[in-house]
């Protein structure tokens, strides 16, 4: 920049005369000695005008463009429709009017932040000056003069003497937080055995999630996977996104000769199975299947279960297999539970056995 | 009656009452036999086999077996439908270069009648679903909005949640649904190739998974809008959190630097 203002040489008798600088000596005699500060050195606008002009007028110009940004951002806002759709590159089809916004926004901020950090650069003062701490404890008169005031104060409250009233206020003062620790019981209801029980019971009807529908054995063919939950929840119902939470079912069809697990086998019902889509490491819902490894991955920390072994661990952090429901069909041949989970779904917890 | 009778211990006699009954057997037949009329009718569809055969000889055989019914390098094609045909030959999965982990998608090498004819062989082995037709896989009048529902429920925990695909265990992905033909992200749904899970009419019927092909139109094609702006692959957390750790902190560090740099200092020269 300093090349627009002529050579050094013009300017440079204008610098003052070099002070603060120390001897070299000092550093001899003492190798420990506080150096202070080195010399103050100017820089061009110090003692050349015209940079100090020009400095000024980019100062100004970044005011300016933030003050134009800002005229900008209301235009934008009037201008574009909220669906317009504009290409732009390397961003892509983006709406018009959240990207104008932004940018304009972003020049109006930036307008006045760098004009400031610029004026502070090149114009305020930088000389450099030590401003020494002073002691952090107070002198001794008047801590001698604040342990007489306490004395005293302890001596006219009558504090030492009057046992009575020095045990009473222990008393009261110790208790009065029991108030703040019984309103905490307020924060919310209880868990109580929400953490072990579902919507899922005995009789209950499997309902296809995509279909809201009856599950029916026939529908669900090998290697096809399919989610379910329990009849009677409704998405409008004011606790849907809990019970679904809980309840979310995961159902796929094995060949009964693929099934490993002989409790798995007969928990299901012609190889379908059904197990609780939630993972028992921290809840994340899991489905990712594979249908020639029967395994089920889960997205957030790479748990795998295979489901042809009762859902077992074969990888990852998981601790317990993933809780299996009880099927069956009914006298309309629709699929149902024959009870709820046998354990808990989802993560462990302190109580869970 | 006589003469016959007497000579029935005759050592031609057998042979003689043998030829008869062949005679008959053969004459019967030849009147009561199911006259080849249905057969007849097929003649197209027949044609279509036998020429579909010979395709299959040629860049089928080697793994699935001479009559489809898969050997140690390939599975058995027998029920797997013409639809399983037509999306796997048609994204050029088949015929597979070499095996592995997962047949990824390449340049396809048959025209579309090959891959019919084809289609049409191996769906004489066995029933199976069948390729659809134009309007169940077409995303016109479907409900996009159910289908990102459909989408997020049954596709996204693999495919992420505007089907830019994904890793499974041991060398496995979840493709990009990107670009890919209606047709054959029907098909795929309707017949699960590879490890992905199939969504069958009888649990996911079709103008559901017309819905979920609207969808992927509208959030998947080149002509997506975006209205957020820089996509960083639609990815998720992952990608964002790079560019904002990266580029966001690093220009915030820049401009530190910046402001606390030395200015430009006049110096007798």
């Amino acid at each position: 920049m300093s090349d627009e203002f002529g050579s050094h040489k013009d300017v440079s008798e204008n610098l003052p005369s070099a002070h603060g600088a120390h001897s070299g000596d000092a550093v001899q005699h003492d190798p420990f000695a506080n150096p202070g500060l080195p010399p103050h050195e100017y820089r061009r606008q110090d003692i050349d005008e015209k940079a100090a002009k020009h400095s000024e007028r980019v100062v100004a110009g970044l005011f300016t463009l933030s003050m134009l940004g800002t005229i900008a951002f209301i235009a934008c806002f009037v201008i574009f429709p909220v669906d317009k759709i504009v290409y732009i590159f390397p961003f892509g089809h983006v709406s018009a009017l959240n990207f104008s916004l932004g940018l304009t926004l972003a020049v109006a901020l930036l307008g006045i932040g760098v004009g400031a950090v610029h004026w502070a650069r090149t114009l305020m003062s930088d000389e450099e000056i030590v401003d020494e701490r002073h002691r952090a404890d107070a002198d001794d008169e008047l801590r001698e003069n604040i342990r007489q005031q306490w004395i005293t104060g302890a001596r006219e409250s009558g504090f030492g003497r009057r046992k009575l009233i020095r045990t009473t206020m222990y008393g009261a003062m110790a208790l009065v937080p029991l108030a703040g620790v019984v309103l905490l019981r307020d924060l919310g209801p209880l868990p109580e055995d929400k953490l072990f029980h579902t919507l899922w019971a005995k009789g209950k009807v499997l309902i296809n999630s995509n279909t809201n529908k009856p599950l029916r054995p026939e529908d669900v063919v090998v290697g096809s996977l399919t989610f379910a939950q329990p009849e009677g929840l409704q998405e409008s119902d004011e606790d849907f996104q809990q019970q679904i939470a809980k309840a979310a079912l995961m159902i796929v069809r094995l060949k009964p000769e693929d099934i490993k697990d002989k409790r798995e086998a007969q928990w299901g019902h012609e190889g379908i199975v059904a197990f609780s889509k939630i993972c028992t490491h921290v809840g994340c819902p899991i489905s990712l299947y594979e249908q020639q490894t029967h395994h089920v991955l889960c997205p957030c920390h790479q748990s795998t279960f295979d489901l042809s072994d009762g859902a077992r661990v074969i990888f990852g952090p998981a601790g317990h297999p993933l809780p299996q429901l009880r099927i069956s069909v009914n006298g309309d041949g629709n699929l149902v539970a024959l009870g709820d989970f046998a354990v808990p779904v989802g993560p462990a917890f302190w109580e869970r056995s | 009656m006589k003469k016959l009778s007497a000579r029935r211990r005759h050592p031609l006699a057998a042979l003689v009452v043998l030829l008869f009954a062949l005679v008959a057997t053969g004459g019967l037949y030849a009147a009561l036999a199911p006259a080849p009329k249905a057969q007849a009718d097929d003649s197209a569809q027949s044609l279509a086999i036998t020429q579909g055969k010979k395709l299959y000889s040629v860049g089928c055989a080697s793994c699935h077996g001479q009559s489809g019914q898969g050997s140690s390098d390939g599975p058995s094609l027998v029920g797997v439908g013409s639809a399983a045909v037509d999306f796997q030959v048609g994204t050029g999965r088949m015929p597979a270069q070499q095996p592995g982990a997962q047949i990824p998608k390449k340049k396809n090498i048959y025209t579309q009648p090959q891959i019919d004819l084809l289609a049409a062989y191996i769906a004489s082995l066995g029933p199976g679903p069948a390729a659809p037709t134009k309007d169940q896989y077409s995303p016109a009048g479907a409900d996009a909005a159910k289908g990102g529902e459909l989408f997020r429920t049954n596709c996204s925990q693999c495919h992420n949640f505007v089907g830019k695909g994904g890793a499974l265990t041991d060398g496995k992905f979840a493709p990009s649904l990107k670009g890919v033909d209606p047709k054959h992200v029907y098909e795929a749904m309707q017949t699960g190739p590879q490890n992905m899970p199939s969504f069958p009419d009888s649990t996911m019927p079709q103008d559901a998974k017309a819905d979920i092909i609207a969808y992927l139109h509208e959030v998947d094609s080149a002509n997506s809008p975006n209205p957020g702006g820089f996509t960083l692959g639609t990815i998720g957390p992952v990608s964002e959190g790079l560019f904002a750790w990266v580029f966001g902190l690093g220009t915030l560090i820049a401009i530190a630097v910046w402001m606390a740099a030395r200015t430009a200092k006049a110096k007798k020269s």
